[in-house]
């Protein structure tokens, strides 16, 4: 069977005879994206404006959209705590934010539950934008007009990002789950 | 698409209890989270530890960035250099002429201060730097304008000292960390630094915007003195900063002083000398409990509270 074609025993994610994913690599993989997305743009030197969207919110967000009920309904608070030790907002601000950001896609998934691309794109797109103008309010600076204008490429980029991350998402979660554990 | 059937309670009393303690779960992260925003708005410093230790984490990688963003504006500037080098070097010759004579009359005032200066009794304005590093990042997500340090606590650095480059004034340093530290930039819009005319002594607030300009108030209002192409530097007063550092040059006028544009922009500079406080018992006066009493040290009429001390988060 495999001299005449190498792939007939194995699907996405691999061989399927023998194999099994990683019990680790299952687990880590969506935590270690949302916090390597958190502190990577601390990299950036931005001394004029916010360069960045906030890409562990669209991360979280696609995990979210992406693999339902992969992250628990709390996962917002660990993960936002992680994201204010580095996104220099006050601390606590990604706790309530993302938890809040959690319940509503749970609510909104109860609400509508047959949902596709273009639902999940609106969703996305329409908590990231209330995000954007919360994490400028709580920022403990004051907001002014220039501020926001500057701000404001911020807010389209990461509505216009999410479809981009959302198959990045899709890519590392055929990653998690390809089988590369042997059984034997 | 549906949510997978396994999601939805149904009769099993498992599982609507575990959908129970995951909304009670993330309501209580939300609550929390809007207790540790309202804490660290009143206290700001209340995580700076937290912060500090996370900071430490990502410096490493950050010096490697920091550095390979050196060497990449170095080439792409060494590119550039081949293509307008003839025009260059002639007006670069024009531009030594003249910066020889002015280095010769900036020499002759320069003994002149020294003599006054030694006749007033006062010390030298220049410290040496407690340490230099490199901005190792940002928050480049965030609407405050902070910058990382490769430097912290274990080379002296500490809170509120100054952050010069060879241009001008970067910033203030607001938390240390044991290998890193956070400064707040000029442009961050809760960043207030007392500025004069470098030609004379108008005096004026520079204040961040949060758009990369700096808003220029003058304290005395009346006829507008300020035109474009001016040079603000740091007044001294505060005690934080030492006098005469360049901070910004007029690029707009408004009605109440001008718009300015930062002379050492973070993302040019390679690296930064932390410097310590210039007057540093005075600052421990100002912020003191005896603060409303104690008599203002600097012979400056702005060194009122909101002076330096006012760029405090």
């Amino acid at each position: 069977m495999e001299r005449l074609d190498p792939r007939a025993r194995s699907d996405i994610y691999g061989l399927r005879i023998n194999r099994a994913p990683d019990p680790w690599r299952v687990r880590i993989v969506p935590y270690g994206s949302i916090m390597l997305a958190s502190a990577l743009p601390v990299l950036l030197i931005a001394d004029t404006m916010p360069l960045l969207p906030s890409f562990g919110l669209l991360l979280l967000l696609a995990w979210r959209m992406v693999r339902p009920g992969l992250l628990p309904l709390w996962a917002g608070a660990p993960l936002g705590a992680f994201d204010d030790l580095f996104s220099g907002q006050p601390f606590g601000s990604a706790i309530l934010l993302w938890s809040l950001a959690m319940i509503a896609i749970e609510v909104i998934e109860t609400r509508f539950p047959w949902r596709g691309f273009w639902q999940d794109w609106f969703t996305a797109g329409v908590i990231a934008v209330i995000y954007w103008l919360a994490s400028l309010v709580v920022s403990g600076a004051s907001v002014t007009p220039e501020m926001l204008m500057v701000a404001a490429p911020q807010a389209l980029a990461s509505v216009l990002l999410y479809p981009m991350i959302a198959r990045m998402v899709a890519g590392l979660d055929r990653f998690r789950l390809s089988r590369s554990l042997k059984i034997d | 698409m549906a949510p997978p059937s396994s999601r939805r309670t149904g009769f099993s009393k498992k599982a609507q209890l575990s959908a129970f303690t995951g909304y009670l779960l993330a309501g209580a992260g939300a609550v929390v989270g809007a207790g540790l925003l309202v804490l660290s708005l009143w206290q700001p410093d209340a995580f700076a530890p937290l912060r500090g230790l996370a900071g430490d984490v990502v410096t490493p990688a950050g010096t490697g960035t920091a550095a390979a963003r050196s060497t990449s504006q170095g080439f792409f500037a060494g590119i550039a250099g081949y293509f307008n080098a003839g025009s260059q070097n002639a007006e670069l010759r024009r531009e030594n002429e003249l910066a020889r004579i002015r280095l010769a009359e900036a020499e002759a005032v320069k003994a002149e201060n020294q003599r006054l200066k030694g006749l007033l009794g006062l010390r030298d304005g220049e410290s040496k730097p407690v340490a230099t590093a490199r901005l190792v990042g940002s928050t480049a997500t965030s609407g405050r304008r902070h910058a990382y340090l490769g430097a912290g606590s274990s080379s002296g650095v500490k809170p509120g000292m100054p952050v010069l480059s060879e241009r001008g004034v970067i910033g203030r340093v607001l938390e240390t960390g044991r290998y890193s530290s956070r400064v707040l930039l000029l442009t961050d819009s809760e960043s207030v630094l007392p500025v004069r005319r470098a030609k004379d002594n108008v005096i004026a607030f520079a204040e961040g915007r949060g758009d990369g300009l700096l808003r220029i108030r003058l304290v005395n209002l009346g006829v507008n003195p300020l035109k474009v192409g001016d040079m603000m530097v740091t007044s001294g007063a505060g005690g934080y900063y030492r006098p005469g550092v360049a901070v910004a040059i007029i690029a707009k006028i408004t009605p109440d002083g001008g718009i300015g544009r930062l002379v050492a922009e973070p993302s040019a500079t390679n690296f930064v000398s932390v410097v310590p406080i210039h007057e540093a018992a005075a600052v421990a006066e100002l912020e003191g409990p005896a603060s409303a009493a104690a008599p203002s040290p600097s012979p400056s009429p702005t060194s009122a509270p909101t002076g330096g001390a006012a760029a405090e988060e």
